[in-house]
């Protein structure tokens, strides 16, 4: 496929669930180069002039079709900051994979910082889906900082699923929101942090417009030393609903900071947090033994459900 | 195999630290369990009941004493060994976990693939809908009663010689009363030479079994069959009616 090693391959498999060239629009970036794009008649793909990343058009009413837009380092010491800004015509139906994987073997950090705005058109309805992942055995660290920008217009839903699995040294990700009238974000945040791994996760959605509906759902795992910050803020500007859950599962030596925070500006806004922060519970564990699994597979049961 | 122990209970003690002090829960407890057995537990609150079926899956270990399974001394094993040998155990209080479902849940009992026609097999039997339960979470979204039953259908797809349920009809409606039994009835009949431990005081379920122990301070009181043991219990904590405790 497109002439990519196999480390590419691996990586591309990991984060996008690519095994072949994908059907509709597709950019595929490797160690910073351009390494294979696909449009469609509908999805066009553009190089921003300065060279810092891609302009994406997607034409009103374009329904069904896929984007794919891959990031792939794996050279010790690569450090990108790429803005790649979608437009979305009204009335789409769309599905986005991006994701970025760095496999670093070397001494060098190699970071990805990725800049995300989308603007939605009215009654579009957009599926993100974003994973990111790190592998290799080098010194060097594998760096991800995604900042995404979501601008929808009236009746526009956006679904954002986010997975942070494995491997990532750093991650600092800052999702931010403005939603018109009628306007639905729903996030669902996957995130496991082990080693000496450190995450931040921050949101600002601004629930704008009559009607905007927010769910901001992250789970989380913290094992070893790593440590975790979770920032969601959700501000109702209008009447409005919006609801921000946090839940986590500590263990080891791992650290969590919870900072759900909710900000009315108009008294029919309705907001809504819930955090939590826990180790397994140990009847949890017992249960799934007299079951006959032993104590870690019990363990990986509950932390794949927890995530799933 | 006919007649032959299979569980032994021999010299059985179980304390726990209290305000500094021993307090102790069982005492020198001696039972033998035979195999195709329906043995109800019972006994006034604090009797120590639940300890002793925790203590034969091994969520508790004893102070002192040995329990004997099918011949071999399992009191060092842990849970998962226990678990892997043929005994089984439902919580009085079914545990709760987020992102597991409840097909899920049955696959790990089963300790294998189960499709969903097996699955449904075994939540028609505590009567439960396959079709609106077996993508469900087993979270705080199903009643403390579905939880009870999903809990039961565990049992069910763990198929194992020795089941012990820690007060099954807590909970549950008393629609389920009779196919309680109907159910513990099934589960011998299918599985050979099994045999079922309950712990309650509920009369009902004291009147089908074929060998009742009563517990009381801690050791063994009684133990004999219905018609021996019953009679005296009717009134007490011990036997507690349904409908009496509606009143």
């Amino acid at each position: 496929m497109l002439g990519l090693d196999d480390i590419s391959k691996m990586i591309l498999n990991e984060v996008a669930d690519i095994t072949d060239e994908p059907d509709g629009a597709y950019n595929f970036r490797v160690n910073s180069q351009l390494a294979g794009r696909n449009t469609t008649e509908n999805i066009n793909i553009v190089s921003k002039e300065n060279g810092s990343g891609i302009d994406i058009f997607i034409k009103p009413g374009t329904k069904g079709e896929n984007l794919h837009i891959p990031v792939v380092i794996n050279e010790s010491g690569v450090k990108e900051t790429v803005y790649n800004d979608f437009f979305i015509g009204d009335n789409c139906d769309v599905t986005i994979v991006a994701g970025c994987g760095i496999d670093n073997c070397g001494a060098h950090d190699s970071q990805h910082d990725g800049v995300h705005r989308f603007y939605v058109g009215k009654n579009s309805r957009i599926k993100y889906v974003e994973k990111h992942f790190g592998s290799g055995s080098g010194d060097g660290k594998r760096i991800l900082n995604p900042v995404t920008e979501v601008y929808m217009e009236e009746n526009g839903v956006m679904e954002m699923e986010m997975e942070q699995i494995k491997g990532v040294d750093s991650t600092n990700r800052m999702t931010i929101a403005e939603l018109k009238a009628g306007a639905k974000l729903l996030i669902k945040e996957r995130l496991m942090t082990h080693g000496e791994q450190t995450a931040v996760s921050g949101y600002k959605v601004s629930l704008n417009g009559e009607g905007s509906t927010a769910d901001v759902v992250s789970r989380s795992v913290a094992r070893d030393t790593s440590s975790q910050t979770f920032n969601a803020c959700i501000s109702g500007n209008a009447p409005c609903s919006g609801h921000t859950e946090c839940d986590s599962i500590i263990m080891d030596s791992g650290k969590i900071l919870a900072i759900p925070s909710l900000e009315a500006n108009d008294v029919d806004a309705m907001l809504v947090h819930e955090a939590a922060i826990g180790k397994i519970a140990g009847d949890q564990l017992i249960k799934l033994m007299t079951l006959g699994l032993t104590e870690a597979e019990a363990e990986q049961q509950i932390i794949n459900g927890f995530l799933s | 195999m006919g007649e032959c122990n299979m569980l032994e209970l021999k010299n059985l003690s179980f304390s726990v630290e209290e305000n500094g002090k021993q307090k102790e829960i069982l005492h020198d407890l001696n039972l033998s369990i035979d195999n195709s057995k329906f043995v109800v537990i019972t006994g006034p609150n604090g009797s120590g009941k639940s300890t002793l079926a925790k203590l034969i899956m091994g969520i508790e270990k004893p102070t002192s004493g040995q329990i004997l399974f099918d011949g071999e001394d399992i009191t060092r094993l842990s849970i998962t060994e226990r678990a892997k040998r043929g005994i089984s155990f439902a919580f009085q209080q079914p545990v709760r976990f987020k992102g597991i479902r409840v097909h899920d849940l049955l696959r790990l009992a089963a300790g294998k693939d189960i499709s969903i026609a097996e699955a449904c097999n075994y939540l028609s039997e505590v009567g439960l809908c396959a079709r609106d339960y077996i993508e469900r979470e087993i979270n705080s979204s199903l009643s403390g009663g579905e939880l009870k039953r999903i809990e039961i259908a565990t049992l069910l797809a763990r198929q194992t010689k020795l089941s012990v349920f820690d007060e099954p009809e807590a909970g549950i409606d008393l629609w389920s009363f009779q196919n309680l039994i109907r159910i513990f009835e099934n589960m011998q009949k299918e599985i050979k030479d099994s045999s079922i431990i309950i712990i309650s005081h509920q009369e009902r379920i004291l009147r089908i079994a074929d060998e009742i122990v009563l517990l009381s301070g801690g050791t063994i009181k009684k133990q004999g069959s219905v018609e021996d043991i019953l009679p005296e219990l009717i009134g007490t904590t011990a036997a507690v009616d349904a409908c009496e405790k509606l009143k």
